[in-house]
């Protein structure tokens, strides 16, 4: 076969791919100017203003909410993976299944399960309330937040992390304890330096989509909670000021290139694509 | 032995975790009662309410249609180009392949003001067609990266000698090429249809005129707040996500058992 078999999908991904990047990059680095030809004029302007404090705020608390919530997962993630990867074959498939069913479900739903739970007549203040409690404010919080993001992106983190503990090469860590390294050597020597690149892409999926998410933050943040993503939302949906909207998913996008080339110095190249795909 | 009950625990604390807001969702919506936190009796009455809501049976026509007609047409583009790009020299194909990238690397918000910026630099109005063309750009990369590997496994010379033997390339492609990817094509296309159902963020951005698909429709009833519907909606989807998983999960260990392993 011939490779113009491929001609119509370059065409496609020029047009709907890299141009309407480019176009995202032309309107971050103008503003509007009715003295110009084309309607707008080069400037800094956008970036200039995204210095300004609110804004540093706002994307300060997303990479801070997202750095936490990636860890948390981590934390929860890698024991997990570490129990599953260790029990029988039959078992483990059982418990992948688990894992990956509720990533099936549109994850408005799952979020949208939280505000039933955490709300002000929720499941868990009715509960203190029957018991005497008083109620107490989970909803549209920073708390309600991160546990959206980690119950969203858990299975992120524990699926890539489980693939690459179930390859690892059991004999290693025999003769490792043939030769008398005990349980935290062993973990600290062998198993996690050889789990990193699961760690890594784990690590990635779960960082990515939460830093730049707008939807966890509205549901449970309530209407008037910021992070970056919701401030593109506004700039395109309801501002409509699209050079500044534009400026701003740069920057988000810088921040997410930023944190892949951190992760990529870790990983080893050799072990790349161990993701979900 | 303790040991061996914590980890027990251990795992079926995640479990619980990710199991309990499911729950909790599909006992509310036999609840009898529009606010969540307590038990009223059961009722069948949200699932009726569903059912007549003319805004949810019209988001679901729309997530089925665009659904189905994207990943038809993504599944056809994505392997013609697999294949084209298969056949490439080393440093066009690793261009290609890095744009390729793009749309699964960039997160959902970027690609989607982008492509909303492009439909309204074009002057289109935004709705079904902008939001199908959408949903085309973000599911091509995942066919190719489904269809690709497969062809990789395929013997280079196998086209080339049923060419040699009198077969037209399109009888080669079809009697040789076909079979050997189908495996990948069938996964690209599962992978493009159950991402254009679940898609939010990039259809979100680039729809418009009233077109909302379910994802749309569940963002803004939650937004207005608790809609016991929401939960029959989501009891719905569960259970047709859960029977899909069991049959598909029961087709795979029939085909390991078949094959002896």
């Amino acid at each position: 076969m011939k490779k113009f078999t491929s001609y119509p999908y370059i065409i496609w991904s020029v047009i709907f791919i890299i141009f309407p990047l480019l176009l995202v990059l032309l309107y971050g680095i103008t503003i509007p100017s009715k003295t110009s030809f084309f309607g707008f004029k080069l400037s800094i302007e956008n970036f200039q203003r995204f210095c300004e404090p609110i804004y540093l705020r706002v994307l300060w608390k997303s990479v801070w909410l997202a750095i936490l919530s990636t860890l948390i997962c981590l934390i929860i993630g890698y024991p997990f993976s570490m129990i599953l990867a260790k029990s029988s074959l039959k078992r483990r498939n059982k418990f992948v299944l688990l894992i990956v069913i509720p990533m099936w479900m549109n994850f408005l739903l799952r979020t949208y399960s939280w505000m039933t739970i955490l709300g002000k007549n929720g499941i868990i203040n009715n509960f203190l309330r029957i018991i005497g409690l008083p109620a107490l404010d989970l909803l549209y919080n920073d708390g309600a937040v991160i546990l959206g993001m980690v119950y969203n992106f858990l299975p992120f983190m524990i699926l890539p992390i489980y693939t690459v503990l179930t390859k690892m090469n059991r004999n290693i860590l025999e003769v490792a304890e043939d030769l008398g390294a005990n349980r935290f050597v062993i973990f600290s020597k062998i198993v996690f330096p050889l789990s990193l690149p699961g760690v890594i892409s784990g690590i990635t999926m779960v960082f990515m989509p939460a830093v730049s998410t707008f939807v966890i933050s509205k549901l449970l943040g309530g209407g008037q909670y910021w992070l970056i993503g919701n401030l593109v939302e506004e700039q395109f949906l309801r501002i409509n000021d699209w050079h500044f909207g534009s400026a701003i998913a740069l920057i988000l996008m810088i921040v997410i290139l930023f944190a892949m080339a951190i992760m990529n110095k870790y990983e080893d190249k050799e072990d790349r694509g161990v993701g979900l795909w | 032995m303790v040991e061996k009950s914590i980890k027990k625990f251990y795992i079926f604390l995640v479990f619980l975790f990710l199991y309990a807001p499911i729950l909790v969702l599909i006992i509310f919506s036999f609840n009898n009662s529009r606010l969540q936190g307590s038990w009223e009796g059961f009722t069948l009455n949200w699932y009726r309410e569903l059912f007549k809501s003319r805004e949810i049976m019209k988001s679901l026509y729309y997530t089925l249609s665009i659904a189905t007609l994207s990943s038809i047409i993504v599944t056809i583009i994505g392997t013609l180009s697999a294949i084209g790009i298969y056949n490439m020299k080393s440093f066009r194909k690793k261009i290609i392949l890095n744009i390729n990238y793009l749309p699964v690397l960039n997160p959902d918000i970027v690609t989607g003001i982008s492509l909303m910026t492009l439909f309204i630099f074009l002057k289109i109005r935004l709705g079904y067609t902008t939001m199908l063309l959408s949903h085309i750009t973000f599911n091509i990369p995942y066919v190719i990266l489904a269809v690709l590997p497969k062809l990789k496994q395929m013997p280079k010379d196998m086209p080339e000698a049923a060419m040699d033997l009198g077969a037209t390339p399109f009888y080669a492609f079809r009697k040789v090429i076909l079979p050997e990817i189908s495996s990948g094509i069938v996964t690209g296309a599962l992978i493009a249809f159950t991402l254009s159902i679940d898609d939010f963020v990039i259809s979100f951005f680039t729809t418009g005129s009233g077109v909302s698909n379910l994802s749309i429709t569940i963002y803004s009833m939650a937004r207005r707040g608790i809609d016991p519907k929401i939960n029959a909606l989501s009891t719905l989807m569960f259970v047709s996500v859960l029977i899909l998983m069991i049959i598909i999960n029961k087709r795979s260990s029939n085909k390991l058992k078949r094959e002896g392993v």
